[in-house]
């Protein structure tokens, strides 16, 4: 039914998505991402393109994106490396540069986000015209995989504590799994400052400060590199530094 | 207005409500019984705050809901890529 939808309505609108895809060292994963992105919005009808950015990957990310690209065409996959590991921010500016879509998708390349959720936030956005759409692990059927009890815990009281400070008006203010109009995207991108997690969560915040609609689709999140990163202290402790900037300054 | 300052103001609003109450700052001979539920209520409302907190973090971690299928469709849609791709000429 939702490839019936999309193909009426694409007839006579011009909807283009671009999918950023920051990547450091994701020789292993990009392959699949874009096989997943090709799959589901192939499925879907709707137009797209794939945006690579690659921060100078010492395991040879590039060369595969350049495999890729020769597979699926010049026109659906886009490379927009840089020489090094530059912040999240500046990916998205760089990779926005170029991007023929009036929408941008961010995830992250490294199958934590699965692409199947894209048509459902393509849907979202339509039902409320919405400025953004966000996926959510805390609300409605979302979820996570590969979190023990210490993690989840972390998560759910950050995000508690987030709640309570900054009254976001959204569920999950950490999750990187994102559809923005890309006006929307250029003009939030230039007035964050921050980094990291709390980088994200500012895009929210700034987004419900400009008044732009904010909605919410539950996705799963699965975490297959939790088990090698822990999260540490240094981490909480830079969240926490980074809420309360917030908190003080918006 | 920043947060910061909405909780400042928030908080000082009601402070200040707080005592005018219990010490009878204008000198309105409140009943004795206004002032006495009046001076406890700053602890009160701080515990009742730490037992909301408490057992809403602790119900949203019970209820985390955890993405078993989501992990194996994962798992499985991998094997297909990786075949699909060598056969287009991906080399890994």
């Amino acid at each position: 039914m939702a490839s019936r939808k999309a193909s009426q309505l694409n007839q006579n609108e011009e909807e283009k998505y671009s999918v950023l895809l920051p990547t450091y060292n994701e020789r292993e994963n990009l392959p699949l991402i874009v096989w997943l992105l090709v799959k589901y919005f192939g499925e879907s009808g709707y137009k797209y393109e794939i945006i690579v950015i690659d921060d100078g990957s010492p395991d040879g990310t590039l060369e595969v994106a350049e495999q890729l690209q020769k597979i699926y065409g010049e026109d659906k996959i886009l490379l927009r490396p840089r020489a090094k590991k530059l912040g999240l921010g500046t990916a998205y500016i760089h990779g926005m540069k170029h991007a023929t879509g009036n929408f941008i998708i961010i995830m992250d390349a490294d199958l934590s986000h699965h692409p199947k959720f894209i048509p459902e936030f393509i849907e979202k956005q339509k039902e409320g015209d919405y400025d953004l759409v966000s996926g959510t692990r805390y609300q409605g059927n979302g979820g996570v995989y590969g979190w023990d009890l210490r993690r989840k815990l972390i998560s759910r009281g950050a995000n508690f504590l987030t709640q309570v400070l900054l009254r976001p008006g959204a569920s999950d203010l950490t999750g990187s799994f994102r559809l923005y109009k890309k006006k929307v995207l250029e003009s939030l991108v230039e007035r964050c400052v921050s980094k990291g997690y709390v980088f994200q969560m500012e895009m929210i915040v700034r987004a419900r400060q400009l008044n732009y609609s904010i909605g919410e689709v539950p996705i799963s999140f699965v975490d297959r590199v939790y088990g090698e990163s822990k999260l540490g202290g240094n981490e909480i402790l830079s969240f926490v530094k980074g809420l309360l900037t917030l908190f003080a300054t918006t | 207005m920043t947060k910061l300052m909405q909780w400042l103001y928030g908080v000082s609003l009601l402070a200040v409500v707080w005592a005018l109450v219990t010490f009878d700052l204008l000198d309105l001979s409140l009943p004795q019984a206004y002032r006495e539920v009046a001076w406890p209520m700053p602890l009160y409302l701080l515990v009742s705050f730490g037992c909301y907190s408490l057992a809403t973090v602790g119900y949203r971690v019970a209820t985390f809901n955890d993405c078993e299928d989501a992990a194996k469709e994962l798992q499985q849609q991998i094997k297909e890529a990786k075949e699909d791709l060598r056969k287009k000429g991906l080399k890994m």
